[in-house]
């Protein structure tokens, strides 16, 4: 148990040191900005993971939350008033009640019935998001306020730097003490067996709905932060090809590894950045290395290495 | 009535596409259990080695035959390398694998090809047809016949050959099929070079009324995917049957409802089925055993 403790504390300390700490190798801004690019979608990874990972349900729609949370903080205070931060939190609302009216009809099916099921959710948010032009200006995006707080303008890639990296620690502290509650425990038994779950007294139905609720939520805070941080939001970020680069994220990374999910998205967000040197060949290798990585760490990164370093230690 | 029976030919038309994508999935998936995020690149793969190789001149007949035997040496490469050393992988990171195989594919596209629209011309001219007032592109007839054809053909192979029975067999119980002296990696890789041929040959079909670029290949695994979930997965009946459905949707819902929700019909529909039928519409009911 003190053990487990120490872990989970050791490694909250290990994220923090390293966002306090990456900073000074940062020759330029454009560093911060993909680092912070990489906290935000961590965050959204970390709650994906906690569906997939812990409770074992996968979801192909989940930039569909993404982009709840991202059009929450452009719509409200282009169009209704209300400012970024209360809009910010409309939006965590919007996509907790939607996944919570979708999550009970969809979450009874399973496997690739559930993948086709959730894939369907999110093509629907981002055709709602791209043909309601005269909300969310269409193909073409719409640009976002800037976050106001107290009279404190939040811009600069330096002050979202930190905005985010404070949100991916809180994220992921939340994240590692939940899967040592009984809701984790649960959704762990889920995974494992359904029916076995069930007849452990456990109401299934309920706690896959939760996780997806929890998944939503994280996602929608990514997504608000993500457009406040740009300044700028179009119909890619509910699409179907972030939701597979989330999904991406998560299993490259490790299913179930709160760690992983951070890795996976520094990996997805850093190797294209990397990979423009190579300029056309960047998909090709991008391609080619997320097939290696899943042939060689099939388990997803941070779990192999981890159980590779375990048996060197021991 | 003239405008229903456009909806009706030209939804059919997308749908047959639909429904030869869908086909290619379930092919796979039955042999090996991964769902094949790569076949819309075979898809686009037809299409592109088609134009370009009769750009360079190769009369169109052989143009064809030549993508269609590229398509089955890159799936055949795919199961290979990057399939075939993950066996015994959760379904999951195999389903990344093909991802990440379509990211590769649209990668190489890219560079080899170009990031341009390209056609090809009809086979067989482009004066329309009218039926029941309706205007029908000759090409229609050339997808719709060479669908039924390809359907054909399957059925004929998986229900009368030793060869088909043993895909069949590997399909119901790999094990089993393994048992009674099957080499299942055969029939897995005949799987994923049957299924890039259906693909490739559903690219060169389309690609005269929807023209093919590089990344065509998304939206098609797409809704293919979805027409075969729509179907139940792992029926060749149902796949086919939710793809020319698929179609339908989309033909109609744009037709009579509106064209800019015509994506979302599908996936309402699908969503409205999935609920009421959690396995598809052909889809084997599951019982699991504990």
């Amino acid at each position: 148990m003190f053990a487990r403790l120490g872990h989970r504390y050791g490694t909250l300390i290990i994220l923090a040191a390293i966002i306090v700490l990456l900073p000074l190798f940062f020759p330029t801004s454009y560093y911060l900005r993909v680092a912070s690019l990489v906290w935000v979608s961590a965050l959204a990874a970390i709650g994906l993971n906690i569906l997939m990972g812990q409770a074992g349900q996968v979801s192909l729609g989940h930039a569909g939350f993404f982009g709840i949370g991202g059009y929450s903080v452009a719509i409200g205070p282009a169009h209704l008033g209300v400012p970024s931060w209360l809009a910010m939190l409309i939006g965590v609302a919007l996509s907790a009640l939607l996944a919570y009216l979708v999550g009970r009809p969809i979450l009874r099916l399973r496997g690739h019935y559930l993948a086709i099921g959730t894939l369907g959710f999110g093509v629907l948010v981002a055709l709602v998001i791209t043909t309601e032009s005269r909300w969310t200006g269409g193909p073409d995006g719409m640009s976002v306020a800037k976050l106001t707080l107290f009279g404190w303008r939040a811009s600069g890639s330096e002050v979202w730097y930190w905005l985010t990296g404070a949100a991916l620690v809180a994220g992921t502290w939340l994240a590692l003490n939940l899967s040592e509650t009984p809701t984790g425990r649960a959704f762990r038994a889920l995974h494992d067996s359904e029916i076995a779950a069930r007849v452990a007294g456990i109401d299934v139905a309920r706690f896959k709905l939760q996780a997806f609720v929890i998944a939503a939520v994280y996602a929608s805070l990514a997504g608000s932060m993500l457009a406040l941080m740009n300044g700028f939001i179009n119909p890619d970020q509910a699409g179907f090809l972030h939701s597979i680069e989330l999904v991406t994220m998560v299993v490259l990374g490790g299913l179930g590894s709160v760690v992983g999910s951070i890795v996976g998205a520094a990996v997805l967000i850093a190797l294209p950045q990397v990979l423009t040197a190579f300029q056309e060949y960047e998909h090709l290798l991008l391609g080619a290395i997320i097939i290696v990585s899943m042939i060689f760490m099939r388990d997803g990164i941070v779990p192999t290495l981890s159980r590779r370093f375990a048996r060197v230690r021991g | 009535m003239p405008e229903f029976f456009q909806f009706l030919v030209s939804g059919l038309t997308v749908g047959a596409v639909y429904a030869l994508v869908a086909l290619g999935f379930t092919l796979i998936y039955n042999a090996s259990d991964v769902v094949n995020f790569a076949q819309g690149e075979f898809v686009m793969l037809g299409g592109m080695i088609t134009v370009f190789a009769s750009a360079a001149g190769i009369a169109l007949p052989v143009a064809a035959l030549i993508a269609v035997g590229v398509t089955v040496v890159v799936g055949l490469l795919l199961y290979w390398f990057a399939i075939q050393p993950a066996r015994g992988a959760s379904a999951v990171t195999l389903i990344i694998i093909t991802i990440g195989a379509s990211i590769l594919l649209r990668g190489a596209a890219q560079v080899l090809f170009d990031k341009q629209f390209h056609k090809l011309p009809s086979f067989s001219g482009d004066m329309p047809l009218n039926i029941f007032g309706a205007a029908v592109q000759p090409q229609s007839f050339w997808v719709l016949g060479g669908t039924a054809l390809i359907v054909l053909t399957l059925y004929i192979f998986l229900e009368l050959t030793v060869l088909g029975k043993a895909v069949r067999a590997t399909a119901a119980n790999r094990l089993a099929a393994r048992l009674v002296g099957i080499n299942t990696t055969t029939v897995m890789a005949l799987a994923f070079g049957g299924s890039a041929a259906i693909g490739a040959i559903a690219g060169i079909l389309v690609t005269p009324i929807t023209l093919t670029s590089y990344d065509v290949g998304t939206m098609l695994a797409l809704k293919g995917f979805a027409a075969a979930m729509l179907g139940g997965i792992g029926s060749p009946l149902g796949a086919v049957a939710g793809g020319l459905l698929l179609g339908l949707l989309e033909a109609f819902g744009a037709g009579y409802i509106s064209s800019t929700y015509k994506d979302g019909f599908a996936f309402i529909v699908i969503l409205v089925v999935l609920f009421a039928l959690p396995q598809g519409l052909f889809g084997r009911r599951m019982i699991e055993r504990v």
